[in-house]
């Protein structure tokens, strides 16, 4: 039986680590994502389904804690907001390295450094290209709404297990303290250590006598083995660009203009389309949802169709609408608008921003 | 139905929760809600304000800067959102503590005496729902009945016993509420 409550979006994705069978979470208190721990701490879940909930004591600890916890078979999670994410980057590079499977949530707020409180989209580029060292991707999840905060945490699971790699929730400020509907998903049963020494022959459990040493690492000082390694990890990565691209397209059908936008610009941008309608403008709603894989075919394929421009509308000075430039391949109109450090563009703003630098412009 | 509204006021005055209250008793009746808060640095006797939500279809931005109808509290809030009441719509306030009344013609303008008709019911934490419930009777976009469900879920079991309370607050508001402007 599935369960409807109002829930702050940071909440809605504490419950759904619990509901999704997570074994651990580690973590380290941060604005506007602190209700994460709050609430795990609140509602008890090592008395509920044995998950174990722990206040690290820093971020670096957590994201240390989250790695080797992935390398027994855990399903283990943390998220923090940006800066507290910048501190875990040594901490992905390793677990994409070692192709160890973990979820993180990053509730953006505005930077650079310390910076603000206030939401932001400006870790675009640190979530989709890097972020740490070293060739390595990772699927990039941007709910939209509470509801996906909390279903993207059971798909976020289940993709990091699938490709063992490191999947990230990229939320913001918005989706984060804001409340909504959330259908609760039932409860997935945590596994038992039998069950992930036999689903997970990586995992390291305990050498027994006569089986296979099982060894985490991200290190070869052999460079040969370590480029072969390295296509090992790129034939992963296409294999997910080619199979895991999430999208919603609203209003797209008969659109001559687009909004390409995720996360809470998304849900500014799809009043915007309204607004536009209501004047006459035919604009539609690219909803990215995958940011790593980024829908650069679909993207393409609709360029021909009768659209006259791209507008990718984020709270950064630019960095999606690199991405949307590279799908497109100059076959049409792109261009830019968002507010930064911590404002939030409005629906009008948007709109104004499409008649001006694309129907205008 | 959409209903885009922003209640905004103090902190400590129970915005926030008025917003939750209604969030839940849309929820009750199965429509779509949003509640958006302020999270900056507030706290008792700074601004906090809720943009709430209540629609028949899926509701798309959760921020807004027109709004259908405004609950304004004090008077940084009149002064900043007044002007954000789209043309036609409802601003409804407590004259308590306002020293520039509304001045717009082309909206409706209600008050109600909250803080004062809390204190004389002696328990001045229920002046938010006397709000509610003056809201709510000039924009019933949830019915009564799934506003006490709403309370029901959103406060925890160990304050159940403050629901009759609760609702006299809201009658209160109800058979209070004095129409300052209203638009033909």
């Amino acid at each position: 039986m599935s369960e409807l409550k109002l829930m702050k979006g940071n909440e809605a994705l504490a419950e759904a680590a619990i509901r999704a069978g997570a074994d651990a979470y580690f973590g380290y208190p941060i604005t506007p994502q602190s209700e994460v721990i709050e609430y795990l701490m609140a509602e008890k879940p090592f008395d509920r389904t044995g998950m174990v909930v722990l206040q690290a004591e820093s971020e670096i600890a957590a994201i240390n804690m989250v790695y080797g916890a992935a390398g027994a078979g855990k399903k283990v999670m943390t998220s923090s907001s940006s800066p507290g994410i910048s501190l875990k980057q040594e901490g992905i590079s390793y677990i994409a390295g070692a192709e160890l499977p973990c979820l993180y949530a990053n509730v953006v707020r505005g930077g650079p450094g310390l910076g603000t409180i206030q939401p932001s989209q400006a870790d675009y580029f640190q979530s989709t290209k890097g972020g740490g060292h070293g060739d390595y991707r990772q699927i990039v999840l941007a709910p939209a709404s509470v509801q996906e905060m909390a279903d993207f945490v059971r798909d976020g699971f289940d993709l990091a297990f699938k490709y063992r790699i490191p999947v990230l929730i990229l939320s913001d400020g918005v989706i984060g303290q804001m409340m909504e509907k959330v259908d609760l998903f039932d409860p997935i049963p945590r596994l038992t250590d039998d069950e992930i020494n036999e689903k997970y022959p990586w995992a390291t459990t305990g050498k027994k006598s006569g089986t296979e040493r099982r060894i985490i690492t991200s290190l070869d000082l052999d460079s040969h083995k370590m480029e072969e390694h390295n296509h090992k990890l790129q034939a992963k990565y296409k294999e997910i660009t080619e199979k895991e691209v999430r999208y919603e397209l609203i209003d797209c059908d008969d659109a001559e203009y687009i909004f390409v936008a995720y996360g809470s610009s998304a849900r500014i941008a799809q009043k915007a389309v309204k607004l536009a309608r209501a004047k006459g403008i035919k604009a539609g709603l690219f909803r990215l949802i995958t940011l790593f894989p980024f829908p650069s075919v679909k993207m393409f394929e609709m360029c021909g169709k009768g659209i006259k421009g791209f507008l990718a509308v984020e709270m950064s000075a630019g960095q999606m609408v690199e991405d949307v430039r590279l799908a497109v391949k100059g076959c049409s109109k792109v261009e830019h608008y968002g507010r930064y450090g911590g404002i939030v563009h409005t629906p009008e703003e948007v709109l104004e921003a499409l008649e001006q630098k694309i129907i205008g412009g | 139905m959409t209903e885009e509204l922003i209640i905004a006021g103090f902190g400590g005055q129970g915005v926030l929760s008025m917003g939750k209250i209604l969030a839940y008793s849309g929820i009750m009746q199965d429509q779509e809600v949003s509640w958006m808060p302020s999270y900056g640095p507030e706290m008792r006797g700074g601004t906090a304000n809720v943009t709430v939500i209540v629609s028949d279809e899926r509701i798309s931005s959760p921020i807004l800067t027109i709004f259908d109808s405004a609950i304004i509290l004090n008077q940084q809030s009149m002064d900043k959102f007044e002007s954000g009441v789209r043309p036609g719509g409802t601003l409804l306030y407590d004259p308590n503590g306002i020293t520039r009344h509304p001045e717009r013609k082309d909206i409706n303008i209600f008050q109600v005496e909250a803080a004062r008709l809390a204190a004389e019911m002696g328990n001045t934490k229920i002046f938010n729902m006397v709000v509610l419930g003056a809201y709510l009777k000039i924009k019933p976009v949830v019915k009564m009945e799934n506003v006490i469900r709403g309370l029901k879920k959103s406060l925890p079991e160990r304050y159940h016993k403050l629901i009759p309370l609760n609702e006299d607050a809201i009658n209160m508001g109800l058979k209070n509420v004095i129409a300052v402007q209203e638009l033909q």
